[in-house]
């Protein structure tokens, strides 16, 4: 337990080099960025290389001080052709709260018929996104 | 016999752009034939964003994607027979096809668009040791489950192959619940796209193992373990590397196999390579009036190709409809050092189009190459690629004034950048 703690301490400023690929294209360029720790426990990024084109830098940048993600999943809804709804964040959301929103999804129980776009939960976690549904839901026909 | 002018087999993106393109160019008489209970394919499964980039500049989920164009097929008024199973089509194009509300029909096509779709290669394909307990699945059964069913196939999972269905399907399950223990491939390189990689195995800690493979597989009645070991240059494991995982889920993502069970019976001429239909540059296969587009003529990657696709076979069959096509295409076009193969694989030289596109794929993947076609034997034009991947299908545009003349064969091929770099030819 102290060793963990100890190690934390001595990592927490130091300068560190990152090593990630880039995928805003098929290129895949392999990016190494310098970063450091700031006072405020966020990561600062001093500098980029391996980059081919200025996208690279960029998304090199936000990956390592905010990355984002799209989440998508499925509710549970009643009366339509599918016991399930498939639904997507209307914007990204902050890659460590992906859990968070998925728990929310999981919780989430609506009825047919559903239009796409209809939203599901409003605001979800507070992230100023909401969970949409991404198809059109109609009712099942009861069999004749 | 009921006689229809276009009836194309298969309602998923491929058969769903034919229909639209077909409409548009004036064809009446279209019936769709969907297995399904609706139009969309196995878009409906894919409920992750990530499609339509090219085809609408933004990312849409696979069912956003694929209402867009069943929103138009309604729109259109084209006709869709759902839970229609086709049993056989022959040489005639004459179909016989099964459904609850029809009962058995058969069919006189005078024009067809085979948009059948592709299938997983199973457990069998690929001849993994072992018991057969229950807990092995393909990875897009798994996700039929999963995303329209709304069951978890399995609680502790582990995955051979790493193309993207593969890697989706290790966020989706890690997302549901599931514990999700790595990830094995047999080549040393990954064929999902690198977003993939990124946003589906490193974000959530998933181990990928390059050159490694499952060689056993033990449990009962269900699934309780699996032994991967790492393979040598000729993918043959290498004793003493062996890993085991305790697992109750295997998940299969090893390759994707065009559905050409129909075509076959038509007798319709299959390509080695791609395992989908010989075509010219009309799309059109060996037998006159039959048309192909989507994953049953070449697996894709990205479905904005597949609409592209279903499109140009839509128009072409219109085409064949309304002013006839040139049959028997005489030139062939041929995938030479580098690449696994080249569509389409002839062309007629009498009735070029303005432009044409040759799509290939690659073996390897290749860095700082040249993507070269000759003409006859000789070099016509080459392009530069600084990154060319096995996962990634490329394409390569033509002029009309290229190719005019040709009488001997097209033929594409890797060169290395230092050769033939001549501002002239690179662009």
């Amino acid at each position: 337990m102290d060793a963990k703690i100890t190690d934390q301490i001595n990592t927490d400023n130091a300068a560190k080099t990152r090593e990630l690929i880039c995928i805003v294209c098929p290129m895949g360029c392999h990016l190494s960025a310098q970063t450091e720790n700031t006072a405020d426990g966020t990561c600062r990024v001093l500098s980029v290389s391996g980059n081919t084109c200025p996208r690279g830098e960029r998304y090199a940048r936000e990956e390592l001080t905010a990355p984002t993600r799209m989440v998508t999943g499925t509710v549970t809804i009643d009366g339509g052709i599918y016991p399930r709804l498939p639904v997507i964040t209307s914007a990204p959301i902050p890659r460590e709260r992906i859990f968070d929103v998925m728990e929310e999804i999981h919780q989430a129980h609506v009825c047919a018929p559903v239009q796409i776009h209809d939203i599901i939960i409003q605001n979800v976690c507070g992230l100023d996104a909401d969970i949409v549904a991404s198809r059109t839901m109609p009712l099942k026909e009861p069999a004749q | 016999m009921k006689k229809r002018d276009l009836v194309i087999i298969g309602g998923g993106s491929a058969g769903m752009a034919a229909a639209i393109a077909a409409r548009k160019k004036g064809i009446q008489d279209i019936l769709i034939l969907e297995r399904g209970s609706e139009t969309g394919g196995i878009l409906l499964q894919c409920i992750h964003n990530g499609f339509g980039l090219h085809t609408f500049g933004e990312e849409l989920s696979g069912p956003s994607y694929a209402e867009r164009f069943s929103d138009q097929i309604r729109d259109l008024g084209i006709e869709v027979e759902t839970d229609a199973l086709v049993l056989h089509m022959d040489s005639e194009r004459k179909i016989i096809y099964t459904s609850p509300r029809s009962g058995f029909v058969t069919l006189d096509a005078r024009c067809v668009v085979l948009a059948m779709g592709c299938r997983e290669r199973p457990r069998g394909a690929i001849g993994i040791p072992g018991t057969r307990p229950a807990g092995i699945w393909t990875a897009g059964a798994a996700q039929r489950y999963v995303n329209l069913d709304g069951f978890l196939p399995g609680r502790r999972v582990f995955i051979l192959g790493s193309g993207d269905i593969g890697l989706i399907m290790a966020r989706r399950m890690t997302l549901e619940g599931a514990q999700v223990l790595g990830v094995a491939e047999l080549m040393p390189y990954s064929n999902g796209l690198s977003r993939n990689l990124k946003q589906c195995l490193e974000d959530f800690h998933i181990p990928l193992y390059l050159s490694h493979t499952v060689t056993d597989i033990r449990g009962h009645h269900r699934v309780s373990s699996i032994t991967i070991s790492e393979v040598d240059d000729n993918r043959r494991p290498i004793a003493g590397t062996e890993k085991a995982f305790d697992v109750d889920t295997l998940l299969l993502s090893v390759g994707l196999l065009p559905e050409n069970t129909l075509s076959e019976e038509a007798g319709i001429e299959l390509h080695p390579r791609t395992r989908g239909p010989v075509v010219d540059q009309f799309l059109q296969t060996t037998v006159p009036g039959v048309f192909a587009c989507g994953n049953v003529l070449h697996v894709h990657d990205l479905v904005d190709f597949v609409t592209a696709e279903g499109y140009m076979a839509g128009e072409s069959a219109a085409h064949y409809l309304t002013a006839g096509l040139p049959q028997r295409a005489s030139v062939p076009v041929t995938a030479g050092e580098g690449l696994s193969y080249v569509l389409p694989q002839r062309i007629h030289p009498d009735a070029l189009p303005d432009t044409l596109t040759l799509s290939c794929r690659v073996l390897a993947p290749q860095r700082n190459v040249l993507l070269a076609v000759e003409k006859d034997g000789k070099l016509i034009k080459s392009v530069r690629r600084p990154v060319m991947l096995p996962a990634e299908m490329e394409k390569i545009t033509l002029k009309k004034t290229e190719i005019e003349g040709v009488r001997e064969s097209l033929r594409l091929r890797i060169l290395p950048q230092s050769v033939c770099a001549s501002p002239d030819t690179a662009k």
